[in-house]
């Protein structure tokens, strides 16, 4: 009872917040509703089950991401009126979409009907008294093994990419040596002297 | 709990539901008493180690002073500025203080007191810490001035950046403990060292790890000296300068509940929780929830020594020991601890 209560709440918040992303003015609050159905996406996955995914969900999307979204939106000046302008620009293109992700849906409930894909038994693919950390774990690091460092590795790719595309030197700016001034004594830069009147300091 | 309501009649997931309201209650309620007590502490700690005397009006040695404090903010005027974006200026204390409870709902307090016993306990706190971070940025940009703006972009890019090293070293314990659940990397803490000592903190492979965390964990929480999301100095009061009233409040609440919760972290994952420091019988006659707050109270001495003694970071020097040291530092030690098992516990 409360977990169907708990998934049609999940469910709900999880649609009415991704309409609301796009429906947003503000940009800013775009990328709260996008957070939010983030977050609901995390409660319908604990809710069959898979709460390692559903962490993950919250501390990469929610945690990293998004955090970096609201970071950039937040500093951007943003003129409305000129993103209202382009709608009827991009509307084709945004109506070819949804037909698309439309006729993947039918094939897919098509596909389920008809029974072709054994779907129900690829959804519990494992046994329900290993924690899915292990599960997950023993999967990804041995069948997987290969894949799943090769991603790593295009990952490395793209961040070494993004660096070197951004990463600028500039001439002239003076940096602070860390270890030069630790190691600095108060004997290296004070020096005791006693003049006596009328007579100055040699520097 | 569940048992207990299921006799009056309920079916098993009401009696479980109303058994998880009180639970919750049950610690919700002590935890915002001893927030009031622990800033008290704060402030005496702090008073003391300057030369004062700290509260001493209100009530018997000032004990009362936090209460005091907490009825003049209730019985202030909520100011929110015109020019404030209304809806998330209010959100945004709620975030914080919201997320600064649910966060406790996973401590383990004593063996098998504990509201929510489940496997991925670890993940669940590094979750619920990486959403705390939203109350400070909303409040920031909500507000619509500069100071909590600056506050904000400040609060952010630091979290995110001992977030990361916080998470090398909790993988450094879990691969440890080989699990992620609270209550039993408690328990792999049992013996540790010498098949007697009890604490990966006194392991010496982890040491450093528990001196990295207790660092990080006063950066996470914005303490001092990391308090520059705060810095009076610069930043007038930081996110909070718009705020007034009970929106404060919570901020305050919040934030020391958070601060208790990094010291309880701190005694779990490397000083053995609720276990006595050694294995040894006669020590066990003491309950294990007493162990668990005396270790929190040591740690939450440390956080008020460093908060009275050393002087605020500059910001690059923050970003500069998360980035540059406790980041390959961490990094370098995950490899360390897992080639160290790999050789003595799986080969």
């Amino acid at each position: 009872m409360i977990t169907v209560i708990a998934f049609y709440l999940f469910a709900a918040m999880v649609i009415a917040s991704g309409t609301l992303t796009i429906l947003a003015r503000n940009p800013v609050h775009s990328v709260l509703w996008l957070i939010l159905a983030f977050f609901n996406a995390a409660g319908l996955m604990i809710l069959v089950g898979a709460e390692f995914i559903a962490m993950l969900l919250v501390i990469v999307y929610v945690g990293a991401v998004a955090v970096l979204f609201l970071f950039v939106v937040m500093m951007l000046d943003i003129d409305f009126a000129e993103l209202r302008a382009g709608f009827a620009q991009y509307l084709p293109f945004g109506v070819l979409l949804v037909i698309l992700l439309l006729a993947e849906m039918v094939f897919a409930v098509g596909a389920w009907t008809a029974g072709g894909v054994d779907i129900a038994a690829k959804a519990a693919p494992t046994p329900a008294e290993v924690p899915n950390i292990e599960a997950l774990g023993t999967l990804i690091y041995t069948r997987y093994l290969f894949i799943f460092e090769g991603a790593g590795l295009v990952l490395l790719v793209a961040l070494i990419g993004a660096i070197v595309l951004t990463h600028r030197v500039r001439g002239g700016v003076k940096t602070q040596n860390i270890a030069a001034q630790n190691q600095r004594r108060p004997e290296d830069a004070i020096r005791n002297v006693k003049p006596t009147i009328g007579k100055g300091v040699e520097l | 709990m569940t048992a207990f309501f299921e006799s009056f009649g309920l079916p098993f997931e009401w009696a479980w539901f109303v058994s998880m309201v009180i639970g919750c209650l049950v610690i919700a309620l002590p935890l915002m008493l001893a927030v009031a007590m622990i800033i008290y502490a704060d402030r005496k700690i702090w008073a003391a180690m300057a030369l004062r005397r700290g509260p001493n009006v209100v009530g018997p040695f000032g004990l009362l002073q936090s209460f005091a404090d907490g009825a003049k903010v209730f019985l202030q005027e909520t100011i929110i500025p015109s020019a404030a974006n209304k809806g998330l200026f209010l959100l945004a204390p709620i975030i914080t203080f919201t997320i600064a409870l649910v966060v406790w709902a996973v401590i383990p307090f004593a063996p098998g007191v504990v509201l929510a016993d489940i496997n991925v306990g670890l993940l669940y706190i590094l979750a619920a810490s990486s959403i705390g971070v939203y109350g400070v940025i909303i409040a920031g940009w909500a507000s619509n001035s500069k100071y909590p703006f600056y506050s904000a972009l400040r609060a952010a890019a630091q979290m995110v950046s001992y977030e990361v090293s916080i998470g090398f070293v909790l993988i450094s314990v879990v691969l440890w403990a080989g699990s992620f659940n609270m209550s039993a990397i408690v328990e792999a803490q049992r013996a540790h060292v010498f098949e007697f000592v009890n604490g990966f903190g006194f392991n010496p492979l982890l040491f450093p790890m528990a001196v990295v965390f207790l660092i990080s964990a006063m950066a996470e929480t914005a303490r001092a000296p990391f308090d520059l999301t705060e810095a009076e100095s610069e930043l007038v009061a930081g996110y909070q300068t718009e705020y007034s009233s009970m929106a404060f409040a919570l901020y305050w609440l919040g934030e020391y509940a958070n601060v208790i919760l990094m010291c309880g972290l701190n005694a779990i994952l490397f000083w053995g929780g609720w276990l006595p420091p050694v294995d040894w019988a006669p020590l066990y006659m003491i309950p294990g929830i007493v162990w668990f707050f005396a270790k929190l109270m040591f740690f939450f001495f440390v956080f008020s020594w460093v908060k009275a003694t050393v002087p605020r970071y500059r910001y690059d020097q923050l970003m500069r020991l998360g980035w540059k040291i406790f980041l390959p530092l961490s990094l370098f030690w995950v490899f360390l601890v897992s080639g160290y098992l790999m050789l003595t516990r799986y080969s």
